[in-house]
């Protein structure tokens, strides 16, 4: 194995593609190195792009949307302000992964576009429909998060390609967004079930869902919703969890799977339609206090 | 091609030695330089080549927190990082913290032994540069907020409170001298 430290975006990808297949792009390692250690990949090239002087800047933020650079730290997503009120979803995503030291380190790019169907901020970027876009020696094309994951681990980024930004729409006015995890533990543990809701002004809902599926699973968008009325939003949960297809795994049995995504959807879905237009600053929702 | 050939080939392949790169970086305020084969972590390059052996190697794969280093002053798992990555920044071990002090233990250091947060001590110098990393972004922490902070830092012996009790103890000094 090789460890090389391009400072262009050409010279990365023209390492990626001159190996491609066995070449991994390296920006927090804290997925690849443990997955190096375990010999669970075993590059033959380490093409470490935080060096790389024309990426996209960690955080742009633009009239009407943040577009988001592959250096850019969970840490630095839970920290901007602008984040925090336009996505509260994102933020709280970031800010369960792993540990603070961990955060520091790891990619939000690489984190939401390694495939994982347990990865936390995926959720939240297919409901709030982020688009990346993907660089190669042929050029760049953008595709929607929630056509990217094609199975588990596999995505439209393929051999002697990467992810260069992550562009995620500005919210409609009125409308906001909650993520909920639940994990056997706190903290530095992989999610059991994850749900993201974006609601809308007039009750619309969209929902990401982890870990319920070999992908992270869009639900909704529904139709307007009374959200006072518990049998519409008991009718809104069936929606938007309808293509969710939980399994038996070592952090939990189907069966209670199932039911925990329901009552992670169902407050999900009223924390995100609280939070519309609200005055106060959001307060983010922390493991735990659910 | 023989058996024996293939064979001679195969051991030819695995003798080839990996390409090392070249590591220049400040380690608790002196100027180091090394060569690193590209898998070699930040902690194993501190703790062998380097001799910083305070930065502890337990789970190697950030989930306890003990190989804790702070690199441009951001509290980071050196397990996770190559030490290759590690070239131009600059690293703070938990030996480089009581630098300037007559004892050679900072005042968080001190904390922890007055607040008997030692127990087997293994743990220690993780949850010392994690707990300085804390203070340094929070310098008034909340117990919660102290827990959330050192989460990724783990003790068997379980003596958290007074791991706890030791920050908040470095803070009101540190509140008393400012």
């Amino acid at each position: 194995m090789r460890y090389y430290r391009p400072t262009t975006t050409a010279e990365a990808v023209a390492a990626l593609a001159g190996e491609a297949g066995t070449a991994r792009v390296l920006v927090g390692g804290t997925d690849l190195l443990v997955a190096l250690r375990h010999r669970t990949v075993e590059p033959s090239l380490l093409v470490d792009i935080k060096r790389v002087r024309d990426l996209r800047p960690p955080i742009d933020v633009e009239s009407r949307a943040i577009t988001f650079g592959p250096t850019v730290t969970m840490s630095a997503v839970a920290a901007d302000p602008t984040v925090r009120e336009w996505f509260p979803s994102l933020a709280e995503a970031a800010l369960v992964v792993g540990s603070v030291a961990i955060r520091n380190r790891a990619s939000l790019i690489a984190n939401s576009a390694n495939g994982s169907p347990a990865a936390d901020t995926a959720p939240p970027l297919v409901a709030l429909d982020a688009s990346v876009t993907i660089a190669s020696t042929s050029g760049e094309r953008t595709v929607r998060l929630r056509d990217f994951f094609l199975g588990s681990r596999r995505t439209l980024c393929g051999p002697g390609e990467m992810v260069t930004s992550l562009r995620v729409p500005r919210p409609a006015d009125g409308s906001s967004s909650c993520f909920l995890r639940m994990t056997r533990r706190r903290g530095v543990d992989l999610a059991t079930v994850s749900v993201a809701a974006v609601v809308e002004r007039d009750g619309r809902a969209t929902a990401g869902l982890g870990a319920v599926g070999p992908v992270t699973l869009l639900g909704g968008p529904t139709g307007p919703v009374a959200l006072w009325s518990e049998a519409e939003v008991e009718n809104m949960v069936d929606e938007l969890l309808s293509p969710a297809t939980p399994i038996e795994d070592v952090r939990a049995g189907q069966t209670y799977r199932a039911a925990m995504l329901r009552v992670l959807a169902r407050r999900a879905v009223l924390c995100a339609a609280g939070r519309r237009d609200a005055r106060e600053p959001i307060r983010l929702t922390q493991e735990g206090d659910s | 091609m023989t058996t024996q050939d293939s064979r001679h080939s195969v051991r030819n392949a695995a003798v080839v030695p990996d390409e090392l790169n070249e590591v220049e970086c400040t380690v608790n305020g002196a100027r180091a330089r090394f060569s690193v084969p590209p898998h070699r972590t930040l902690m194993d390059a501190l703790r062998y080549q380097l001799d910083l052996t305070g930065t502890k190697t337990c789970c190697a794969e950030g989930e306890c927190g003990a190989c804790t280093v702070l690199v441009d002053g951001v509290g980071v798992n050196s397990c996770l990082m190559l030490a290759a990555e590690a070239d131009g920044s600059t690293i703070t071990t938990v030996e480089g913290l009581g630098l300037d002090t007559p004892s050679g233990l900072s005042d968080l250091q001190e904390s922890f032994l007055e607040a008997g947060a030692v127990q087997c001590g293994f743990c220690i110098p993780g949850q010392v540069v994690a707990a300085e990393y804390l203070l340094r972004g929070n310098p008034s922490p909340t117990v919660e907020e102290i827990r959330e902070g050192m989460s990724g830092n783990l003790c068997r012996c379980a003596g958290y409170q007074r791991i706890v009790a030791a920050v908040q103890m470095t803070a009101r000094k540190r509140s008393h001298h400012d």
